[in-house]
């Protein structure tokens, strides 16, 4: 056996003292901390709150990036994800002062208060080695409903056409659902991914794919098709040529604190509307 | 004195009551919000319904299922020859200097987070698949490769440590039988580590049939009972993690449903792994 | 040797050979990989462009309060668990629910934990996406970890001690304090530290209670978004593949670490007693 610890008695007295109180100390110490979210109220927070649909999230980081720079002095803007319905829920729960939507409020979400902040095209995207630059309508549905799954049925590319969708109940779907699905249901062996990015990557390294993301995301590795012989672009949404186009919403709880009204005030702004627009998104004609 | 003994007795009876009461409100809050799916869809419409559309009310969770059972079987498949093999050289075959070499190696890798595992599925294998065999790359084949790699380190070091614990005079008596060393291996040694195999097995497993975002991002997530293993496939696991953040009302019930489904078939493979280590 | 030997033993060694290099490939490929992007600057700043220019820091620190938080609270929970299986009970009804609970909790998936994390700590304690909620979801995860390495580590104190100890007067508490948990401290801290790698590199559990805003948190009430939680969006949505790999080989070093000590401090141990 091995030796004993040296004189452990009087380590007893020390350690006893010691360990017990460092104890004490630390479930005092996490009941207050427990207790004390409870009681914590959230209006006129030094922080701001916003969280909701994934769609609108990369914007406005953008410009809670951008407002952090031009006014230091305010509370600051956490950006969070987690989709519409977690937004909605949020700000109903006063977890967030707002919540972003890619779609339209639904059930309790209808007693908020609703501000449009930009309008975003859908573009149909395809890999850029991908010959087609154009489909009607009907094509697209007939592409997505499954009814036409070789590429060939289309032009001369060869092979499977691999469809990528994005997951039920986000706003992006939900727009493509109605804009360009009608009735029909996109097919069940679609790819489903839950972020416009990741449906973007997905184009850009598979010659044989074909998604729809936000006009806002798309860049040189993917190719925007013309739908119904229109271009997807910002002059041809304003012009209402390019029909493929749903709002993107802030929803708020009344009263709305200062501070949050301040940052909604900012994106509004003529300023905060050109950043959106020079990131691809439509601008909402509050002003005009 | 005695009062402080007292203290200690109850805060500690307290304390350890910590994960029965977590346990408790997990139980709690899941089904709470999960039941009223299974009543409003179901349970056996719920379970056997093979069309997920949540916006036209259709609320089946088969395809999940088979795609829970497929990827896991597919990623056991891969990882057990893998890593028993492993762990095997490592406990009978290696020279010590190269076992204390690379036990604590694998073990260390252990701790490689499961979404590095998912982005070199995403970056190296899906391209792959889809360049040599064909289709998205987004697959059943692609998630279980991920999933096999990952629960490498799993099965190897608890599968070493049951081969370690089987008593040196085991393969010395063999030996001395004149049975050659992989006899010795077949006959006594895998026999008497057979308990200790299962659990890591098992434990694999649970990893396997828990992961999630390692799997979203192979998987492709049609929700499609898979046809081949080059097919993509939704598990339990990514239905809620992918579509969590959008739902709303029953289609956000059925979600939570999916989450009690999930948990239920974990906590039966729990019981089961305690059974079998028990029998040793 | 018997052909079936020689059969064997090639597949032997050559599952160890693939498990091996493949584990270590990932490993070598993510850090070399990420190697060209990691520099102090990524270190020491903050992302712009949602990560596709800057640096790591509101990752690094929010990771680093995250899990320093979760160990906080997992560790007296634990520890305290451990003492009361091993000290104060006997076997029976009651130890088997504990040891029940700890088990059944061991085998929860993350994604659980993040759907019950959300559901009890973000919205019904009000205590929204934070560092707390997403703390408290990890501590409920990596309980049964430093449990049962704790217990472990507890039984291996020789019942001896604890006789002497009571032999010359002490209580079972002045026992615990002053013998055991001292003996027994290098296998609790390997337990604590294990649990503390699994706290680090967890993603779904994170993702859905500490939320993921790219701001340096001020409060362990703010939300923060962890390493592997900004790995995972950099390289889903294809963001920045340059940074997302400097992301991930940073925690990748990191875990690497963390294991290494944990191993050398159970290294220690077993040396110690083998040379004692």
């Amino acid at each position: 056996m091995k030796a004993l610890p040296i004189s452990f008695l009087a380590r007893a007295r020390i350690y006893s003292k010691r360990l017990t109180w460092q104890l004490v100390a630390l479930l005092i110490m996490i009941s207050i901390v427990l207790t004390g979210c409870r009681l914590r109220s959230r209006v006129g927070n030094a922080t701001i709150t916003i969280a909701g649909s994934t769609s609108v999230q990369p914007f406005i980081e953008l410009l809670a990036e951008e407002y952090a720079r031009s006014y230091p002095d305010r509370p600051a803007v956490n950006v969070q994800g987690g989709g519409s319905s977690a937004g909605g829920r949020a700000v109903l729960t006063e977890v967030a002062q707002i919540g972003m939507l890619s779609r339209q409020p639904e059930g309790p979400e209808q007693e908020l208060t609703v501000i449009p902040v930009a309008y975003d095209a859908l573009a149909v995207v395809v890999n850029p080695q991908n010959p087609i630059s154009a489909l009607s309508s009907n094509k697209i549905r007939a592409i997505f409903s499954g009814a036409v799954a070789q590429w060939s049925e289309l032009d001369q590319t060869k092979g499977r056409i691999h469809i990528v969708s994005r997951e039920e109940g986000s706003g992006t779907r939900a727009a493509f659902d109605s804009l360009i699905m009608a009735n029909a249901d996109v097919a069940a062996r679609a790819i489903v991914q839950d972020s416009n990015g990741a449906v973007r990557e997905i184009v850009a390294h598979d010659p044989h794919a074909i998604g729809y993301i936000s006009l806002g995301l798309v860049n040189h590795r993917v190719k925007a098709i013309q739908v119904d012989k229109v271009q997807p672009t910002q002059a041809n949404c304003r012009a209402g040529k390019y029909t493929l186009v749903r709002p993107f919403l802030f929803v708020v709880k009344e009263p709305l604190d200062a501070a949050s009204q301040e940052f909604i005030d900012f994106v509004l702004s003529e300023y905060g509307q050109k950043l959106l627009a020079e990131h691809g998104l439509v601008a909402v004609n509050s002003n005009s | 004195m005695l009062d402080q003994e007292k203290w200690a007795e109850t805060v500690l009876t307290v304390v350890g009551l910590s994960a029965v009461a977590i346990l408790g409100l997990i139980i709690l809050f899941i089904f709470k919000e999960g039941l009223p799916a299974f009543t409003q869809v179901g349970l056996w419409q719920f379970l056997t319904g093979t069309d997920w559309l949540p916006s036209k009310g259709k609320l089946g969770i088969l395809p999940m299922i088979a795609g829970s059972f497929m990827v896991t079987a597919g990623a056991l498949l891969i990882g057990l020859p893998l890593g028993l093999g492993c762990a095997i050289y490592l406990s009978e075959f290696a020279t010590p200097r190269t076992a204390a070499l690379l036990k604590p190696t694998i073990e260390l890798l252990a701790g490689i987070p499961s979404v590095v595992f998912g982005f070199i599925g995403l970056t190296l294998i899906v391209p792959f698949i889809r360049v040599f065999f064909g289709g998205p790359g987004f697959s059943v084949l692609a998630s279980s490769l991920v999933l096999g790699i990952m629960i490498l380190p799993t099965m190897v070091s608890v599968s070493y440590d049951a081969l370690r614990a089987v008593p040196l005079t085991y393969r010395e008596g063999m030996l001395a039988l004149g049975a050659s060393e992989w006899q010795t291996v077949k006959m006594v040694v895998l026999p008497a580590a057979r308990p200790g195999i299962l659990a890591a097995a098992i434990l694999a497993m649970g990893r396997a049939v828990g992961e999630t975002m390692a799997v979203i991002m192979v998987a492709g997530n049609s929700a499609i009972v898979p046809g081949s293993v080059l097919d993509p496939v939704r598990t339990m696991t990514s239905n809620i993690a992918l579509e969590m953040g959008y739902a709303t009302g029953l289609h956000r019930q059925a979600l939570f449903a999916t989450g009690v489904v999930l948990f239920v078939i974990i906590s039966v493979l729990n019981i089961v792994a305690r059974a079998v280590v028990r029998r040793k | 040797m018997p052909r079936e030997d020689k059969i064997m033993l090639f597949l032997i060694r050559l599952a160890a050979a693939i498990a091996v290099s493949v584990l270590l490939f990932i490993v070598g490929y993510i850090i070399i990989q990420g190697l060209p992007t990691l520099s102090l600057r990524f270190l020491l700043s903050s992302p712009t462009d949602m990560g596709r220019g800057g640096g790591i820091l509101p990752g690094i620190i929010g990771t680093l309060t995250l899990t320093l938080v979760s160990i906080l609270i997992a560790t007296p929970l634990g520890v305290g668990t451990a003492i009361f299986l091993t000290e104060y009970t006997r076997e029976g009804m009651f130890a088997n629910l504990v040891r029940f609970g700890t088990e059944s909790l061991a085998g929860i998936p993350s994604i659980i934990f993040g759907l019950f994390g959300f559901l009890f700590f973000v919205i019904r304690l009000n205590m929204g996406w934070s560092i707390l909620s997403g703390a408290l979801t990890l501590a409920s995860m990596i309980l049964p970890t430093i449990v049962r390495t704790s217990e472990e580590a507890i039984r291996t104190v020789p019942d001896a001690y604890r006789e002497i100890s009571f032999a010359l007067g002490a209580s079972r508490w002045q026992t615990v304090t002053a013998i055991v948990l001292p003996t027994a401290g290098p296998g609790i801290v390997t337990g604590i530290i294990l649990g503390l790698g699994r706290a680090v590199g967890e993603t779904a559990a994170v993702i859905f209670t500490a939320g993921s805003s790219l701001r340096i948190p001020r409060s362990v009430l703010d939300p923060v978004r962890t390493l592997p939680v900004h790995f995972y969006i950099l390289a889903r949505e294809g963001i920045s593949l340059n940074n997302a790999y400097g992301t991930a080989a940073v925690l990748l070093i990191a875990i690497l670490l963390i294991n290494l000590s944990a191993y050398l401090v159970m290294h220690r141990i077993s040396i110690r007693n083998g040379g004692g």
